[in-house]
């Protein structure tokens, strides 16, 4: 059995741009989401408060979050990897945030130079900081089905993770396969063991497609209860470590599933395409996603 | 991953459909020598049935005009199938005086396919093919029975699946020993998959099965998935994802085979097949193509350098 609903969070505007090779200018960045605000998607993932020595397709994370229509009903989280980003993101109106952390030490080492613990002791400064303030914070486990350096992630690790961010206060955890390795088999085993650390409600899956097996991992996790799935429109960010290949899943092919299993998702299809035919023309690229590259001939 | 635990097959038969199939829907042509080349090279890799060629006019498919070439060129490897498509009698009759042991005929679900595609209605193409099982029965070769539009039409739109169900009862009691059904548009979800098989199954035993998926949605690993979860053992692919899309210009046709054999890896399902050997043939086949593979895991594995 299927869930009946299916949240959908949009990572786009951030995971996806900060993934692509093309920077765009902020008024596309703020048109992207303000379009994407109009399809029915629930949760759309701003930008990032990150320094822009490290990651300069997100720096201009303040105007970005200052430009966008909020619309009611609509959450707009933004990425804090410290203190320092939270509160800039909470004096540029963010109202949701979220943490990142590994389930793999040497990805936490190459990526935020730091152990696993260290990484959750520099959030627990967040999260008090977001008690604090009544923020809803997001938490994200990276490497779930496999490291492109430790290559093996065992499903105990990834739990283990998970537990200590739900623990910290994060009100929901998405588990993200982050170089795309993952196959039905090992979303299965691991989510198998996640829940029974994090209530299935709290879930959530951050699949790559960059080995075709996002929408059939996405499948496992719904038939499983898991009922939240993030998406990037037009499948927007490639993957960092391999060339040329792809990164996120492609809200519209994700969306085509869920309608055709009968899962409310609140989202219009054709809206969605027009917006990722908007991104992808600004980023003079064509679109990663299957449905639209299909729909538009017929 | 124990596949049995899980309610899965424990083995997979993998029918390879990109020599046929994925050329016949390529733009570019090869000529007869690479045909030749990219089938003997996937016949060392593993995969237990290679379709080769279609026995039709080359008037109306151009691209398989060299069908008595390649039949006869090509290595026969022990324990490897190479079925070719004969839409008639005609078609049979050269099919096995160039060596053909094994051939296949295709009906479609939907009426209005059957009459753009091959000019004739259901019942007509099913008389038709009535005529090929009955020679193939009596030189006791075994006849693959394919039903398109299975998940839909790009004319008639929605296809019920009691109508999937029919034809392929059809074909089956015409003595198809195996029915593989077609996502020709590559429209369906795993929501229509499970209720078109759903209506098969009534009439047509799970071990003759089989699920030709296009990924023109993406929608194609997922349903192949939802199918082998009922039990369904037999999965055609393409490789390298070899074939477009007829009825969406550009879009993308056949699953590839390499992103199959991936997951059924990580399911811990047997196939009998090497991965690595058959992104071998993916590059070879698209070099000479002169285009990309539409095989992620052939993208990410080349760029990487690691095949993980």
């Amino acid at each position: 059995a299927y869930p009946k609903r299916v949240k959908v969070v949009e990572v786009g505007p951030r995971d996806g741009l900060q993934n692509e090779k093309n920077v765009v200018p902020t008024p596309v960045k703020i048109n992207l989401i303000n379009m994407l605000s109009e399809t029915g998607l629930q949760v759309i993932e701003a930008t990032s408060f990150v320094s822009p020595k490290w990651v300069p397709q997100m720096a201009d994370h303040t105007e970005v979050m200052q430009g966008i229509n909020k619309l009611p009903g609509i959450s707009y989280p933004v990425l804090t990897p410290n203190l320092k980003g939270f509160q800039a993101a909470v004096a540029a109106g963010a109202k949701e945030v979220s943490i990142f952390g590994a389930a793999s030490e040497l990805f936490t080492q190459k990526n935020i130079n730091c152990s696993i613990e260290e990484s959750l002791e520099r959030f627990e400064e967040v999260m008090k900081a977001a008690r604090e303030a009544s923020i809803p914070v997001r938490g994200y486990v990276s490497c779930v089905l496999g490291c492109p350096y430790e290559g093996k992630i065992s499903a105990a690790k990834v739990a283990e993770v998970s537990k200590k961010l739900y623990s910290m206060g994060c009100y929901e955890i998405s588990l993200g396969d982050t170089i795309g390795v993952g196959t039905p088999g090992s979303m299965r085993e691991m989510l198998t063991a996640v829940m029974k650390e994090v209530p299935v409600g709290a879930l959530a899956v951050h699949c790559h497609d960059t080995y075709g097996q996002a929408l059939a991992n996405i499948l496992v996790a719904l038939q499983m209860g898991v009922s939240v799935v993030d998406a990037s429109v037009a499948g927007l960010g490639g993957c960092p470590y391999a060339k040329g290949a792809s990164g996120n899943v492609a809200t519209e092919d994700l969306v085509y599933m869920l309608n055709g299993l009968g899962i409310h998702t609140g989202v219009n299809l054709q809206k969605l395409m027009d917006t990722g035919t908007f991104i992808c023309n600004a980023l003079n690229r064509k679109t990663n996603s299957k449905v639209s590259q299909a729909s538009c001939r017929l | 991953q124990e596949p049995q635990a899980s309610g899965l097959p424990e083995y997979i038969k993998i029918v390879e459909v990109g020599p046929r199939d994925g050329l016949q829907n390529e733009k570019v042509i090869v000529p007869t020598d690479t045909k030749i080349a990219l089938i003997n090279q996937l016949s060392k890799t593993g995969l237990p049935a290679i379709e080769v060629t279609s026995f039709v006019s080359s008037k109306w498919v151009p691209q398989m005009a060299d069908h008595a070439e390649v039949m006869r060129g090509i290595e026969r490897h022990p324990g490897v199938q190479y079925p070719v498509l004969t839409p008639n009698l005609q078609g049979f009759h050269s099919a096995i005086a160039a060596g053909a042991t094994e051939v296949s005929v295709f009906g479609a679900a939907s009426e209005s396919f059957s009459k753009m595609n091959i000019n004739c209605s259901i019942e007509e193409s099913i008389e038709r093919f009535e005529e090929v099982t009955k020679s193939a029965r009596n030189m006791n070769i075994p006849v693959r029975g394919y039903v398109s539009c299975a998940l839909g039409c790009p004319y008639e739109g929605n296809v019920v699946p009691d109508k999937v169900a029919e034809v392929s009862k059809r074909l089956y009691s015409m003595g198809c020993y195996e029915i593989s059904l077609g996502d020709t548009i590559g429209v369906g979800t795993p929501g229509s998959m499970k209720k078109m098989l759903e209506a098969v199954m009534k009439e047509i035993p799970l071990s003759a099965l089989a699920v030709h998926c296009h990924d023109t949605y993406g929608q194609a690993l997922a349903n192949i998935l939802t199918a082998i979860q009922m039990g369904v053992a037999v999965v055609d692919s393409s490789v390298a994802g070899l074939g477009g899309c007829p009825y969406a210009k550009g879009a993308t046709g056949n699953v590839a085979t390499e992103d199959v054999i991936y997951m059924l890896n990580g399911l811990g399902i047997n196939t009998g097949v090497n991965l690595c050997a058959v992104m071998e043939a993916g590059n070879f086949i698209c070099k000479a193509l002169n285009k990309k593979t539409n095989s992620k895991v052939a993208q990410a594995s080349f760029s990487t350098g690691t095949i993980n």
